[in-house]
């Protein structure tokens, strides 16, 4: 079943993800391939920021944030299903 | 999108390292130099420690070894020299510090690599040891942290991983020092060549061998074993320069210099193209290929028993992020910290004081027993040793209180956390949020922040990161801070005394933040015009901190690191101001001649001649100001004994201060130019006289212009 696209800034926090497509170019693109942000990564956003940006996610055992520009560029299809 | 602005461009520092380490190992047959390397915060500077006995510090926040750092140990009556190299997640160089990482294990030579990795993270950390592997064949996986792995609930299958990689794998808690023997074996092993690695090869699909095959052969003849032609290979075809400028540096071969390299690289290229794969495609397609290599290696190997590991440490951050508790919790454990400093260091202060004028009495007789001049005595008695004095008693206390609790904090990863709350503000003034973790740095050390500075990539923030890191009082200005509000907003308010001051305390450095974000913001608009670049962070677990190394090392080395400033700083300053309280030119002393000369100007930012020439006298060391003011207002004449704060406010009081003057003064010490050390930093960072000049500039007029406000609003408002 094809799921919806939905950028990764908008994914609510306790929910998981799986990463289908990176918009990031040049260096941000492989620094977040380099953290193991590759399609089919399982994400889940997991703290928020007190003003709301950046949010914190679970990836591949480590927590990383991103400010909701760079977590933009980051497309993933919600899978529903908690860790 | 970042200018560079002519700077960091070879990243001097770290590069010079690299070139000094190079000739040693050449000239010295004996030396066997190991690399250690690894992601942020897998304990590789614990391991560095721990192998080395050496004391470099370590703390719970990715990015904390900024630059290498060497020692030695020895095994099986052998020396092997250790490199600790700037963690990384990669080695594909997309910063300074992982270009020198990588430089070092391709030209550094090393024996042995050491690739230290996270066992409760292992499967990101199996990204760099492919990375490596792909490298240099001499390598040990060091899987650490094994101790709290296990405490987790996790298990890692080392033998097996050994069996996968081909190398040999040693499983270790370097805080506990389990382990080290065997590490210290497989190194050896390595070295004497009794175990032959056979790293894992990682199988790319076959477009990209294929065009591996075309280039590496020519690669391989030119090269020789001086570097693995295949992993050379990939990075030609991908485009990656740095390395290509990094060989012409380190080993004067030019690789794209040869005709047939060329050829074959436009070859593989076209061919690549045929299959619409261009150098980014190739790219994502390498990358994509050890990370899922890594993922399929960590499933066999690593295994979570029970719940999810990280539950405890996101139910803590749920509370310290929060948007309700997040930052009142940060004020509240800065604000504590404060507190417990300002009580405890009530009383050391007043028995070293005690004891030091008691050892001036008992010295002052001494040199009237042994018939010395009084002009003598004066200037080593009251002018050099009660200086001294004065910055020992007063300014030591309390620093040595606050930074262990500081570094507490800091071992135990809650920094991460301060960058995580306070970024979006940092996001506004289009500054990076790891400049929070400067600041930080810089609440113990300028020029330790200022160096800190290097975990932000691009050149542009970094800078502005530099320049305002002094607004962030450091431990020299500290104690200025704890005394002057002890004395002028705690000393009339009885039993609440000390949480007075620590909330005052607090909210000067809430408002040097404030002042840092504005400064930030406005260099954004004007000098350092850009927007904000990425930003990725990562929290790290939260980890128990060894505290008893901590308080030791802390005490230690912070009480020796004062104790030398002042008798390297304090003392001559104590000379000086005591001469020129004792020379006259016209009937008024050199001193006189000084304030007064300066006063017109002091008064207009509330301050006074005296404070003012304390603050330039102080350009060396924040920690004399205090004093300097102490020993000019007690050359006047009246030498009264100064052994409790209620003393220090007299003497203030008596020379006109205000509590106006008191805020002037502190608002001056948070605001004003950075010392020498400091200075001398940014120049070696920025590589600028031009930037150390506005690292000069900037915070001094911030310093005048604040000043001037409180004082001519504090006499509109008829406050004083």
């Amino acid at each position: 079943m094809e799921r919806l696209a939905i950028p990764l800034n908008i994914l609510p926090v306790g929910c998981v993800g799986r990463i289908k497509e990176i918009r990031a170019e040049g260096n941000v693109r492989r620094r977040m391939m380099d953290l193991g942000l590759v399609p089919g990564t399982e994400i889940e956003a997991v703290l928020r920021s007190p003003s709301g940006d950046p949010t914190a996610y679970h990836i591949r055992g480590a927590v990383i944030a991103f400010r909701s520009e760079e977590a933009s560029k980051i497309l993933v299809e919600m899978t529903g299903k908690l860790w | 999108m970042d200018m560079s602005y002519g700077l960091f461009s070879d990243h001097s520092a770290e590069q010079g390292i690299i070139q000094r380490i190079l000739p040693t190992q050449m000239t010295s047959v004996d030396n066997n130099v190991v690399a250690l390397v690894g992601n942020p915060n897998t304990g590789k500077s614990t391991l560095f420690n721990a192998l080395t006995g050496l004391n470099q510090h370590t703390g719970n926040w990715p990015g904390k070894t900024v630059t290498s750092a060497f020692g030695r140990y020895m095994h099986n009556g052998k020396s092997f020299f250790l490199v600790d190299l700037p963690g990384s997640y990669s080695l594909l160089a997309n910063s300074p510090e992982e270009e020198v990482a990588r430089d070092f294990i391709c030209f550094g030579r090393p024996r042995v690599a050491v690739i230290v990795a996270d066992a409760t993270c292992l499967e990101r950390n199996l990204n760099l040891i492919l990375q490596v592997l792909e490298m240099i064949p001499q390598a040990v996986v060091c899987v650490n942290l094994m101790d709290e792995a296990r405490r987790n609930h996790i298990s890692v299958r080392l033998d097996k991983l050994s069996q996968i990689l081909g190398v040999p794998v040693v499983g270790t808690s370097a805080s506990s020092g389990q382990g080290l023997t065997e590490l210290k074996q497989a190194v050896d092993d390595l070295v004497c060549g009794r175990l032959i690695p056979e790293p894992i090869r990682i199988q790319y699909d076959s477009a990209i061998e294929e065009a591996i095959a075309i280039v590496e052969p020519a690669i391989k003849i030119m090269m020789g074993r001086s570097i693995d032609s295949r992993w050379l290979a990939l990075r030609i075809l991908e485009g990656d320069d740095t390395i290509i400028a990094a060989l012409r540096k380190f080993t004067s071969l030019d690789v794209m210099g040869s005709e047939e390299i060329r050829d074959r690289v436009e070859q593989a290229k076209k061919k690549l193209a045929q299959q619409q794969i261009f150098e980014n495609d190739l790219r994502d397609r390498i990358v994509f290929t050890i990370v899922n290599s890594a993922e399929r290696i960590s499933r066999e190997v690593w295994q979570h028993n029970g719940d999810w590991r990280k539950r405890a440490d996101r139910k803590i951050d749920e509370v310290l992020t929060s948007r309700l508790f997040g930052i009142p919790a940060m004020l509240l454990l800065l604000g504590a910290a404060l507190w417990i400093s300002i009580v405890g260091a009530n009383y050391p202060s007043k028995m070293l004081a005690n004891i030091f004028f008691w050892l001036e009495k008992r010295l002052s007789a001494l040199f009237i027993l042994a018939g010395a001049p009084d002009w003598l005595r004066g200037a080593l008695v009251e002018g050099l040793y009660r200086t001294l004095a004065w910055v020992v008693s007063v300014m030591l206390p309390p620093m040595a209180i606050f930074f262990p609790m500081f570094t507490l904090l800091e071992d135990l990863g809650y920094l991460p956390r301060v960058a995580f709350n306070l970024d979006y503000y940092f996001k506004k003034a289009r500054a990076h949020g790891k400049q929070a973790l400067t600041m930080c740095m810089g609440l113990g050390c300028n020029a330790v922040g200022v160096t800190a500075c290097r975990i932000i990539d691009s050149p542009r923030e970094r800078l502005i990161g530099i320049i305002t890191n002094n607004y962030m009082p450091c431990n020299g200005r500290f104690p200025t801070l704890i005394a002057l509000s002890a004395v002028f907003v705690a000393g009339r308010a009885g039993g609440m005394q000390p949480i007075l001051a620590a909330v005052t305390v607090l909210g000067l450095i809430v408002f040097s933040i404030v002042v840092t974000l504005v400064a930030s913001k406005i260099l954004s608009c004007t000098i350092l015009k850009g927007l904000p670049s990425s930003f990725a962070l990562e929290l790290p677990p939260y980890r128990k901190p060894q505290i008893g190394r901590i308080l030791i090392r802390s005490l230690l080395d912070r009480s020796l690191f004062v104790l030398l400033r002042a008798v390297t700083v304090a003392a001559p300053a104590g000379l000086i101001i005591w001469f020129m309280a004792n020379v006259s030119i016209f009937h008024t002393t050199l001193l006189n001649h000084c304030a007064g000369f300066l006063d017109p100007f002091a008064r207009l930012m509330g301050l006074d001649g005296y404070i003012l020439l304390a603050f330039l006298l102080g350009f060396p060391a924040n920690e004399i100001v205090i004093p300097v003011v102490i020993m000019s207002y007690m050359s006047g004449g009246a030498i009264i004994e100064l052994d409790s704060l209620q003393a220090l406010r007299w003497l203030l009081e008596g020379h006109g201060w205000t509590w106006v003057t008191a805020l002037c003064t502190m608002l001056f010490s948070l605001n004003h130019f950075p010392c020498g050390t400091t200075l001398l930093t940014i120049h070696k960072e920025t590589g600028s006289w031009k930037w150390t000049l506005i690292s000069f500039i900037v915070p001094t007029i911030t310093g005048i212009v604040v000043c001037s406000v409180v004082v001519q609003a504090a006499r509109l408002l008829r406050l004083v």
